[in-house]
């Protein structure tokens, strides 16, 4: 028990004596609305006492940082030693575009890269490409071979700086540009540092960026994983993500269980299918979580998650090695909880969320720009929110202390109940055999639906609000500059395709595209040839028709 | 004689994947009354178009949050013309910078929601507007 006896009964008596004094007041002022609920509408009580966490156990379930079950944190220093990892997430245009933002962001102080690549490229397109219409280095940034690479990492030192990667079905592909460029600079395998997403099982479920079937797509991440943990091994070959299941509407409570039952299926499957033990492999996993605006459920979010994760590693799958247990994550803010009215509150969003983040100890933070809800950020917008980060880190004092929420008997409640709330959905999916079961049938896709579309009447009714969309509307805002991409990008990338498809050796190509399809009929490990494919100059797409060639496509069912 | 109710397609067009606007904005028709279609992600402007004259639709709304607005929304029109279904109204939503509206309206597009409008203004306009074709 977290408290005495003694204290316990006094504090019950002191709790009801209040209860008294509530109703008599409530008579002559009664509350605001009948009901009050987080953002994702799990409900929240007027008061919390130590009854709540009367059944908590201090050393079992809450403990101290660096020791099991780490819900206080993996860091026995916490962020004395080392701030969150500013990582702001870019990319636009061209690769000569995108390599001039990171020089500019990490002059300001941002602290590691992450890569935002434009819609062709995220689904394994090039840019010349029918489906690119319209698109190309729109959303981030064109890569459609090894050469647009080596521009995109220009000047950047590979064994310093760490480089994150928001690529899912082409991930075997972009990695391997990665470690093609790496070994083209000198820079050996062992030393490069980073994460790719590498996430599939969430595209299925909710970001929509999918090629191949769920099945091979879980085998090329089993792929990755194995080549990362015998040549790679400073890299997360998966970054397992609850931010885009979170956008696409669900609640936080479905975000935490969606993402770790995605993170017990990879692990389930590189042990099943490559016969490594827990242990190679599980201290690179990594994880990618929302902050919404919802403050101190994102943060009891976080905490959970780490104290879950901890549990399923340890108990689920026998691992022994404390590195493991450890959930380490990246962050970013809520781009749904952003508001195209009043474009300007949409700093004071990012910062609440941003606090919340580094109160559930984050490892790494993105923060959105004001204006990422018009179009894509501005260099000064950027620039003010990489300024959020680094004035919580360096003068609000909230870095001083160690998870400075411990204790309170609100924020150890919700914590619990929203553990308990999400094993629920675990053991329900695993009733269901599993992850690639549970989003065949429609599972999580529908929760999601259903909670989204919630969230929306909501709004319509206000019974939930956003500040300028409906309550305090103003009908004149202060508009923001507006970045536009210019649409030479396409015909220059274009271009460029057709000079790099002349001047390489296309024999080289084919033969290299023909190892490619050659291991993945085998069920072999497709890395190595990666590599060797795109030294040769082979294209991001040329790749991935290999894979839907012979894995097949996955098309959109068109739930809702 | 009751009037049929309005078709309305939902559509994603390019590659861009935020369909949660999508979603929820076929289901609040659904609730409405309306007959619903919703193609799912990445739909081709050809594919919506045999998709929408298949299904004998009244309304194409089509989905776009990734910037490819101004090259993808003009073709769904213009394809609709080029297959004699031009009376098949078409809106559109999304992140759509008020700057690009004039030139969609000009190119057919009949309507305009961008986040945060109320779902019923949207169901208003429709029921306004668009009539059950003959």
């Amino acid at each position: 028990m977290y408290f005495s006896e003694r204290t316990s009964d006094a504090s019950a008596a002191l709790t009801k004596k209040w209860e008294v004094e509530v109703v008599k007041s409530l008579q002559s002022n009664p509350d605001q609305k009948e009901r009050f609920s987080t953002v994702s509408d799990l409900e929240i009580k007027r008061l919390y006492t130590p009854e709540d966490v009367a059944h908590t156990n201090f050393s079992a379930d809450i403990g101290v940082p660096g020791e099991y079950p780490y819900l206080r944190g993996n860091q026995v220093t916490g962020y004395r030693g080392r701030y969150w990892t500013f990582r702001m997430f870019s990319g636009m245009g061209s690769a000569k575009d995108t390599n001039e933002r990171w020089h500019l962001l990490l002059q300001r102080g941002q602290t590691g890269l992450s890569t935002a690549f434009d819609f062709p490229t995220l689904m394994g397109y090039d840019s010349d490409s029918p489906k690119a219409l319209g698109e190309v280095g729109k959303c981030g940034v064109a890569i459609d071979s090894l050469e647009d690479f080596l521009v995109l990492i220009e000047g950047i030192p590979l064994d310093q700086v760490t480089t994150s990667m928001t690529i899912n079905p082409p991930a075997t592909v972009l990695w391997a540009m990665y470690c093609a460029a790496a070994e083209i600079k000198g820079v050996p395998l062992g030393k490069i540092g980073g994460t790719i997403q590498n996430d599939m099982l969430k595209e299925f479920i909710a970001q929509k960026t999918f090629m191949c079937p769920p099945e091979p797509s879980v085998k090329l991440i089993s792929d990755t994983v194995e080549f990362g943990t015998k040549y790679v091994p400073r890299w997360n070959t998966i970054s397992i993500s609850g931010y885009h299941i979170r956008e696409a509407g669900s609640t936080a409570v479905q975000e935490l269980a969606f993402t770790l039952r995605d993170g017990i299926e990879y692990v389930e499957d590189v042990i099943k299918r490559k016969g490594l033990s827990v242990d190679d492999f599980a201290p690179r996993l990594s994880f990618f979580f929302n902050s919404h605006i919802d403050f101190f459920e994102e943060i009891c979010k976080m905490r959970a998650a780490r104290r879950m994760w901890a549990k399923i590693m340890k108990e689920r799958f026998g691992a022994k090695n404390p590195r493991s247990w450890w959930l380490r994550f990246h962050t970013q803010t809520a781009g749904c909880s952003l508001t195209a009215q009043q474009p300007y509150n949409n700093v004071i969003r990012t910062t609440t969320e941003a606090l919340a983040a580094v109160l559930g100890g984050t490892q790494s933070l993105h923060t959105n720009s004001l204006d990422e809800v018009l179009c894509l950020p501005s260099e000064h917008a950027v620039e003010i929110a990489l300024r959020t980060q680094q004035i919580i880190a360096e003068e609000t004092g909230v870095a001083n202390t160690i998870d400075p929420l411990a204790g309170s008997y609100f924020v150890e409640a919700l914590t619990n109940e929203m553990e308990a709330k999400a094993w629920e959905y675990i053991e329900k999916i695993d009733e269901m055999g599993g992850m690639v079961a549970a989003l065949e049938k429609g599972f999580p896709q529908m929760e999601i639906a259903e909670a989204a579309y919630h969230f929306q009447r909501q709004i319509d009714s206000k019974e939930k609000i956003m500040v300028g969309v409906n309550k305090y509307v103003t009908e004149a805002d202060h508009p923001v500059p507006l970045v536009d991409i210019d649409e030479q990008v396409s015909a220059q990338q274009i271009k460029r395709l057709k000079a790099l498809k002349r001047k390489r050796d296309n024999r080289a190509v084919i033969q290299s595209l023909n190892d490619i399809k050659t291991a993945c009929k085998k069920g072999e490990n497709v890395m190595p040839y990666c590599i060797a494919a795109v030294k040769n100059l082979a294209t991001e797409q040329e790749i991935c028709d290999v894979y839907r060639e012979v894995y097949g496509e996955y098309r959109d069912p068109g739930l809702y | 004689m009751t009037q049929r109710k309005i078709r309305v397609m939902v559509a994603k067009p390019g590659l861009d994947g935020h369909d949660r606007g999508a979603r929820v904005l076929a289901r609040c028709f659904r609730d409405a009354g309306f007959e619903v279609i919703y193609t799912g992600c990445h739909q081709t402007p050809e594919q919506i178009v045999a998709a929408a004259i298949q299904e004998d639709v009244d309304l194409v709304g089509l989905s776009c949050l990734s910037g490819a607005h101004k090259a993808l929304f003009p073709r769904v029109v213009e394809l609709l013309k080029e297959k004699n279904a031009g009376d098949i109204a078409v809106m559109g939503g999304g992140i759509i910078p008020e700057q690009d509206f004039e030139a969609l309206y000009a190119a057919g597009i009949k309507a305009i929601f961008t986040p945060g409008a109320p779902l019923e203004s949207i169901v208003g306009w429709i029921n306004e507007n668009i009539k059950p074709r003959a």
